[in-house]
């Protein structure tokens, strides 16, 4: 079942995933993002990010408020890049 | 944590984990790294992932063929259950002034003097390695087949967990504080866990290297350079080779899951910030879309920047500092730490132990920069 459970939509990363490698010893947010992209795909962890902190809590035995989430990263939405440079445009035009 | 090693490694990115692994390898016992935060929280986690041969300098050359080698092998080397996605699409040079082809005839004659087998081409040429190029303003061009990338993270994981099967130990979260040195010799580390005592110290801390060196009475001259990156949504693959122009100051490159990875380098304060900025987003996706203007139907996922550790000449600095018995370092690398990663640690485990090196590394060390012998290199970005 946890091999069919998904926590990261975007990436495809199960919930098996992230327990061998807590069981590895990677128990922080950004080692586990980093290894099995969970949080890195186009929504950026808006789903994934409170389930991989709330597997975190449960497997270390922490309040999630002590456990470091991982960095919000720019842009906040995705973005076309003619949209970026449609703005540059824009302001040159006045 | 350990209270005694026989090395204590400071830095856990890919030149000291690679060192740890190779000494380990070749059967140093208790050989402990230090790292300040997680795993992959420096600069080899947040870097642009290239792997080229392409270098203007015999001693880049040498080191730049020995270590994509290894990564050729790495998978198998360290045993390693996931994939550091190693992939050769090779690296595609597109020269914008004539001062640019005649170094890179330069550059190729002697790169293939060495054997490594790139090839000069007329922009026309590159059409053919990649069709969407914008090849307007483009006067020649440099290819090799071999150049490619490879995923950092778990590069870094792989020698991390090989180092660890060999009982190196691996501290996270555990920040060196001093060095101890007494009568010109190492005695050990003071570190914000406990005192480690040893009479061997690598300082593979990166930009923060000077700050490290400092603690043994030492100056190591490299200052850090805040470099931004930004990375795309995955589409369908339409890029081959990491294409890259030292004059425009820009490289991209599209990962094997389909994202394209892409940064351009100005000149930033010195800085140990890893902020990002909204300048960066417009001049890349400028610079970018020149280049291949279908990028501008593509959406930019996430910005983040890291640290290159500039030294004198952007050469690495490698090998024993002979102010202090047992201190040795292994910095400098300017924005290539990852790629000469695998080699650094062949070489300066051997080093290390006191056996000669697979190549010779002598021309890179500290004393250099009071000799006055700086070395070159005219191939950076």
């Amino acid at each position: 079942m946890k091999s069919k459970t998904i926590v990261c939509r975007c990436e495809d990363v199960t919930l098996e995933e992230i327990e061998a490698l807590i069981e590895k010893g990677y128990t922080s947010m950004d080692e586990i993002k980093r290894i099995t992209r969970c949080g890195m795909g186009q929504c950026q962890g808006r789903t994934c990010r409170t389930l991989l902190l709330a597997e975190l809590a449960r497997a270390t035995k922490t309040h999630p408020a002590d456990i470091k989430v991982t960095t919000f990263r720019p842009p906040a939405k995705n973005v076309k890049m003619s949209v970026i440079l449609g703005g540059i445009e824009d302001e040159q035009n006045g | 944590m350990n209270r005694t090693a026989e090395i204590v490694i400071i830095g856990g990115g890919i030149s000291g984990l690679a060192t740890a692994y190779n000494l380990a390898a070749k059967g140093m016992k208790d050989v402990v790294v230090l790292e300040k935060g997680y795993l992959m929280s420096g600069s080899t986690g947040r870097c642009g992932a290239g792997v080229r041969q392409q270098w203007g300098t015999e001693m880049n050359c040498l080191l730049a063929k020995a270590s994509c080698e290894i990564f050729e092998n790495l998978n198998e080397i360290l045993d390693y259950e996931g994939d550091i996605e190693f992939k050769q699409g090779g690296y595609l040079l597109m020269a914008v002034t004539e001062k640019e082809v005649e170094q890179f005839k330069k550059n190729v004659a002697l790169q293939n003097s060495l054997g490594i087998k790139s090839v000069l081409l007329t922009p026309e040429e590159a059409l053919e390695i990649v069709p969407d190029l914008n090849i307007e303003g483009i006067l020649a061009c440099a290819y090799h087949h071999k150049d490619g990338h490879a995923n950092p993270f778990h590069t870094m994981i792989a020698y991390a967990e090989a180092a660890k099967r060999l009982g190196v130990k691996i501290y996270t979260y555990t920040e060196v504080t001093g060095i101890m040195v007494e009568g010109g010799r190492i005695k050990g580390v003071n570190t914000n866990r406990g005192d480690i005592y040893t009479d061997k110290v690598l300082i593979a801390a990166g930009a923060w290297s000077r700050e490290i060196g400092a603690m043994a009475g030492v100056d190591i001259p490299v200052r850090p350079e805040r470099h931004q990156i930004l990375v795309t949504e995955p589409v369908n693959h339409r890029l081959g080779p990491m294409i890259m122009s030292f004059a425009g100051n820009i490289y991209c490159q599209q990962e094997p899951g389909g994202e394209f990875i892409m940064g351009h380098g100005p000149a930033e304060h010195e800085t140990y910030s890893v902020t990002s900025s909204w300048d960066f987003l417009e001049e890349m996706c400028r610079k970018a879309v020149r280049f291949l203007p279908y990028l501008k139907n593509i959406r930019v996922v996430r910005q983040w920047s890291g640290l290159y550790e500039i030294s004198p000449d952007a050469q690495p600095i490698l090998g024993k500092v002979p102010q202090v018995e047992g201190l040795y370092v292994a910095t400098g690398f300017s924005g290539h730490g990852f790629m000469f990663g695998p080699i650094t640690g062949v070489l300066m485990a051997e080093c290390i132990l006191g056996l000669p090196t697979t190549i010779p590394i002598d021309k890179l060390d500290l004393g250099r920069f009071e000799r006055g012998e700086l070395i070159f290199e005219p191939s950076v970005v």
